[in-house]
């Protein structure tokens, strides 16, 4: 446990490092890449709270990454560019849309949730590209990032770099609370066996209906924030295989596990960043990779730490 | 005599054609130990499993305690004072001993939505859980995944799952099946010790275990009860010993 906590640290220390060393060795494009890796960690990090405690196999994660996105960019779009308002915008809507899906899906099992999730996020994703006002299938331009009252400035790329680091780590601590709370032992419970918890007198669907929400919240602001990272929002956000991708960087990276999405984000973008800049055809090369990861990391990178894969 | 906790009226159930629970009644009173006994597909598990609320009968009615319980969900009736055990252990293999148990305290504990406090620090759902897991027996055990325990100390996890709810009504399904016999001993003298205080609907193949802990037997076969009484009446009941004692009358 003591070598865990030192690893987790070193690794924190090392991504508070990334934007001098990159300054030092004029690298600036890996603050960049760094940022995006940490987003990505905030949508895995809340797919995880339902997927690898809650069990719930949702296959449509991207559609709140595309609804966070959008509401800071139409807001933006009519003029409204305080962030405050903007980001919480993203998080309210994305909570409200995920307790729509949620409302309807949480109550299936297996194929069915999957299939539905899937099916939803099919249809903002069709919606984003009918909205010709807002770009449709081009997308729509960021013009002006979230403003802050003047307290930090988005546009200075080290300053939002750290900005997106402390939220993830205030997510991840989040998430931590959660899954040790009662609520969190209740849909853990649910997930390991949902026959005794209905017999010792839970109704699991309240429970995780409201995990739902919270991931897809949560999701929502790391919306927000790919938003002002590419300052280009396109449905493609929403996309069915960014699902997949959010998806597979939780389970590489070891679903149930603190840590482990952030990981896994980490592992995912670096290596299609890495083998993208080597050859064309890197898909050819990065999709048997990933089946090999999965074969070969049972409990996902997270379980290679000392103390294993699994948190709480 | 007592007044009746469980009163079952016309219960029927079919899988297709298959008539499992075919017009069943029983009466429970408050403290006995009932058990049902009755051949293999006879419909025992699928009685506990419409007592319990998993499964939905045809037709029929369930009393408990006064009130018209026959369309509640299992968590509903759980939340009123059921608990069950199932045939096949079912608990929580990934959770240590304690947390097993300290989850059906806290089933029992209000209501859930409680987001920061971590739960295993919470003395008022590990204190109590550690109380029974002592009375089972199980108390050196806390501390391990119930997946290591071995097959026995997991029924007796899944019994001290039950009580942790200060259930009103213990169903348990086969309780010392696959058990070695000094498992299966101790366990049925725990079980003789809640006798009293503890109203129990016992499924048992075990007839040492059945004639040892009821205090009163229903013979179920092919989903009707055939008798019903004190273990002495029903050991001389010609018809279950033919039907299932399988003696020649
Ligand atoms: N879900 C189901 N679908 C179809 N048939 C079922 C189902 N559950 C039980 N049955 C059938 O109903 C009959 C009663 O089964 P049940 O499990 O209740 O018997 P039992 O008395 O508990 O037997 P055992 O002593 O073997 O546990 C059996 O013939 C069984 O095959
Ligand atoms: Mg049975």
């Amino acid at each position: 446990m003591r070598a865990r906590t030192l690893i987790l640290a070193a690794c924190v220390l090392l991504l508070l490092a990334v934007p001098p060393l990159a300054t030092v060795f004029n690298q600036p494009y890996y603050i960049d890449l760094l940022r995006r890796v940490l987003i990505f960690g905030i949508a895995a990090v809340s797919l995880n709270l339902i997927l690898g405690y809650g069990g719930l196999v949702s296959f449509g994660h991207a559609a709140y990454l595309g609804v966070g996105a959008y509401s800071v960019g139409i807001l933006a779009f009519y003029g409204i560019h305080n962030g405050w308002l903007q980001w919480a915008v993203a998080i309210v809507a994305s909570a409200l849309v995920a307790l729509l899906i949620g409302a309807i899906s949480v109550r299936t099992r297996g194929i069915y949730f999957i299939m539905i999730t899937l099916a939803f996020t099919q249809m903002l994703y069709y919606l984003g590209v009918s909205v010709e006002e807002f770009g449709g299938d081009d997308g729509m331009r960021l013009k002006v990032k979230s403003q802050f009252s003047g307290l930090v400035d988005l546009g200075d790329p080290v300053t939002y770099y750290y900005v997106v680091l402390a939220l993830l780590l205030a997510c991840m601590y989040l998430v931590h609370r959660l899954v040790n709370s009662r609520f969190g032992r209740v849909i853990r419970a649910a997930k390991s066996n949902e026959a005794r918890t209905r017999a010792i007198g839970f109704s699991p669907y309240p429970y995780q209906l409201v995990a739902f929400v919270i991931a897809g919240a949560m999701c929502g602001l790391a919306g927000a924030l790919l938003a002002n990272h590419t300052a280009y929002i396109t449905p493609a956000f929403m996309d069915w295989t960014r699902s997949g991708e959010i998806m597979f960087m939780v389970i590489l990276g070891g679903m149930g596990s603190i840590p482990g999405p952030a990981l896994g984000a980490f592992a995912l973008l670096i290596v299609e960043d890495q083998l993208a800049g080597w050859t064309q055809h890197w898909q050819v090369i990065f999709g048997p990779l990933l089946v090999l990861s999965v074969l070969f990391f049972k409990r996902g990178l997270a379980g290679l730490l000392p103390g294993g894969g699994k948190d709480g | 005599m007592a007044e009746s906790i469980l009163a079952v009226q016309a219960l029927r159930k079919s899988f297709g054609a298959l008539a499992a629970t075919d017009g069943v009644d029983l009466d429970l009173r408050e403290g006995e130990t009932h058990a049902i006994i009755g051949p293999n597909g006879a419909g025992k598990t699928t009685l506990i499993g419409q007592l319990a609320g998993n499964l939905r009968p045809d037709s029929g009615s369930i009393r408990f305690a006064g009130e018209d319980i026959t369309h509640l969900s299992a968590p509903q009736r759980a939340r009123r004072g059921f608990a069950r055990s199932f045939q096949i252990t079912s608990i929580y293999r990934d959770f240590t001993a304690l947390d097993n148990v300290a989850l059906a305290v806290q089933a029992h504990a209000g209501h859930s939505f409680r987001f920061w406090r971590a739960a295993r620090e919470e003395r008022a759902l590990r204190d109590p859980a550690r109380v029974v897991l002592e009375e089972v027996g199980l108390g050196a055990r806390a501390d391990v995944l119930a997946a290591n325990l071995a097959h026995g100390e997991q029924r007796q996890l899944e019994v001290a799952m039950a009580l942790a709810t200060r259930p009103r009504l213990l169903l348990l399904d086969e309780p010392v099946a696959g058990m070695g016999l000094e498992e299966s001993e101790r366990m049925v003298q725990f079980l003789s010790g809640l006798k009293g205080r503890q109203t129990i609907i016992l499924v048992e193949h075990d007839m040492d275990a059945v004639f040892t802990l009821a205090d009163r037997i229903s013979v179920l076969v092919y989903g009707r009860i055939i008798a019903s009484g004190a273990p002495e009446e029903v050991r001389a009941n010609a018809e279950v010993r033919r039907a299932y004692l399988g003696e020649e009358a």
